[in-house]
């Protein structure tokens, strides 16, 4: 009789152990369990805190970020941001690439790279902001300038690493095959330099989002094509509190969106499938 | 000093080669006036302890190291710089690039060198593929490869290509004995089907007797011609055979004890 009740408990926590099995493996599964996580401190520490108008709910935010969502073109404002964005980063990354292709051929232009990277990757991005409106005036030209100066140095670093540190006998190969020059650098260096060179780009587009945002809080009064920081911005001024920990959440519903999918797809289909990246 | 009989045409020569290695404590000789010749189909194996500079010249013969002074040539052109008519075979695992499979690596040489159209690229990629073993591995990438897998595959890629000669540097060292033995005497059958004429680096001397037809000895620091041996007559059905045995033993003491390398040699 003991016997029986036993294996009925056993099978029901076997399906218990089943799902909890599946759920931790499932990466999907633990990043929004995270997230409920972070959500449910909000709540309860803005709740507790009992001053919405300097520390809105999750709830709240939510609902304020539907509303800005459906009535105010918050959409409309990120992807301001974002096509900004995705310029600066685009020409950076390009900029980098012929710059770090070109150091690993000529030991004068590492010199110079390893010189530039040591003086301007430690600059703030933002602190160059006045001197770029001085030179190019109130527009995308000096976000651009702002956006290249956040994204080329931290870029062009890690992919000079990864470029150092492919395997002598890598090397050899392709060397072996008669490869120089330009075939190299895409058949040779990049593919095995591909961990570094996404890691670098994941650190660049962070870099690149703070220094948007925080370029449009300065100057966005001013701008005419209002982006994301110029939503933030104008809210706070009108005391719309929730409103800005909306822009703030659009912000890092962006980052999260682009980091956890985009890079994650790109990483799947290559590095991991390589077994270059675990 | 070679010796002086007719020569058969030599696919590749190495004529009193000298390499130099710079260091922090100035230049080191590496390789110091040492020259052979290796005849069409020969299976030319350099043995001698660590420091001897067999890697070295294997190096050299690639194109990899520029001499110091000397001249290697193949097919009677001395060689300036790396080339695929002179295909290495490495130790390391990590020569097959990890972005390709399998079959996409041993193709790569025939892409980058070859004026093949696509289908005949394909058809010799699976017919090298099928002969050492890996018909069935080829869309995998090479990290889901065993050790001695990987080893064969940077052997068919070798093999694929139509070059003057292989250059193998010590290419089953990393392997454990097992696999060592196995892949040695598929080596052999691969050379006695296509005759492929063979640079190998190896510090084993069983491996060396095995897989050469002429052994030449180098001694240490810097790595200068003890002698050269004849070992065609060794084939794989010797493995463990008394009569290999000691000829291991006479090239043991040829490479370790100066006093016994004097009276062998006298002797001969």
């Amino acid at each position: 009789m003991s016997d029986l009740s036993l294996t009925g408990t056993s099978e029901k926590s076997q399906g218990w152990i089943r799902l909890r099995d599946f759920a931790w493996n499932s990466a999907l599964v633990r990043k929004v369990l995270v997230l409920a996580l972070l959500a449910l401190v909000w709540e309860l520490s803005a709740r507790y805190g009992g001053k919405p108008i300097l520390f809105p709910t999750f709830t709240a935010t939510m609902a304020a970020l539907w509303e800005a969502l459906t009535s105010e073109n918050l959409l409309l404002a990120s992807w301001a941001s974002l096509s900004v964005l995705l310029k600066g980063y685009v020409i950076a990354v390009l900029l980098a690439f012929v710059i770090v292709s070109l150091a690993v051929v000529s030991r004068f232009v590492r010199e110079l790279l390893q010189t530039l990277i040591s003086m301007f990757n430690p600059l703030p991005a933002i602190a160059l902001l006045p001197l770029a409106m001085l030179w190019f005036g109130l527009g995308e030209k000096s976000l651009l300038v702002v956006l290249v100066h956040a994204v080329l140095w931290p870029f062009a670093l890690a992919t000079l690493s990864g470029f150092e540190s492919v395997p002598e006998t890598q090397r050899l190969v392709g060397r072996n095959y008669g490869l120089r020059g330009p075939s190299y650098v895409f058949r040779i260096l990049i593919p095995a330099a591909l961990p570094s060179i996404l890691y670098g780009m994941k650190i660049a587009w962070a870099f690149a989002w703070r220094t948007l945002i925080a370029a449009e809080l300065v100057f966005g009064v001013s701008s005419s094509s209002g982006g994301l920081g110029w939503f933030i911005f104008r809210n706070r001024n009108e005391l719309f509190t929730d409103k800005v920990f909306a822009g703030l959440a659009m912000v890092i519903i962006i980052g999260l969106l682009v980091e956890g999918i985009l890079f994650r797809i790109v990483e799947n289909v290559t590095v991991r499938r390589w077994g270059m990246q675990r | 000093m070679l010796a002086r009989d007719p020569l058969p045409p030599a696919v590749f020569e190495v004529d009193r080669l000298v390499l130099d290695y710079p260091t922090s404590a100035g230049i080191v000789r590496a390789v110091d006036d040492v020259s052979f010749r290796v005849g069409e189909g020969e299976r030319l194996v350099l043995l001698g302890p660590s420091g001897c500079g067999k890697s070295s010249i294997l190096k050299a013969v690639a194109g990899f190291l520029k001499p110091a002074s000397g001249v290697i040539r193949v097919r009677g052109r001395e060689i300036k710089g790396p080339g695929p008519d002179r295909i290495v075979v490495f130790q390391e695992f990590d020569q097959l690039l990890p972005w390709k499979t399998v079959r996409q690596n041993v193709e790569f040489p025939l892409r980058m060198a070859s004026k093949l159209t696509k289908a005949e690229i394909r058809e010799r990629t699976e017919a090298t593929l099928r002969k050492v073993g890996l018909e069935r591995a080829l869309d995998s990438y090479p990290h889901t490869l065993s050790g001695g897998m990987k080893q064969r595959a940077a052997i068919a890629r070798a093999l694929v290509t139509d070059a003057d000669v292989l250059l193998m540097d010590e290419p089953f060292a990393a392997l454990d004995a097992l696999t060592r033995t196995q892949l040695q005497g598929e080596l052999l059958d691969l050379a006695e089907e296509l005759g492929f004429t063979l640079l190998f680096v190896t510090h084993s001397i069983e491996e060396a007797i095995l897989i050469g037809t002429k052994l030449h000895l180098l001694s240490p620091h810097p790595g200068r011609t003890i002698t050269s041996l004849d070992t065609h007559e060794f084939g794989r059905e010797d493995a463990g055979s008394a009569r290999l045995e000691s000829l291991s033993r006479e090239v043991h003491d040829l490479l370790f004890s100066p006093k016994a390398k004097k009276e062998i040699l006298e002797h001969v």
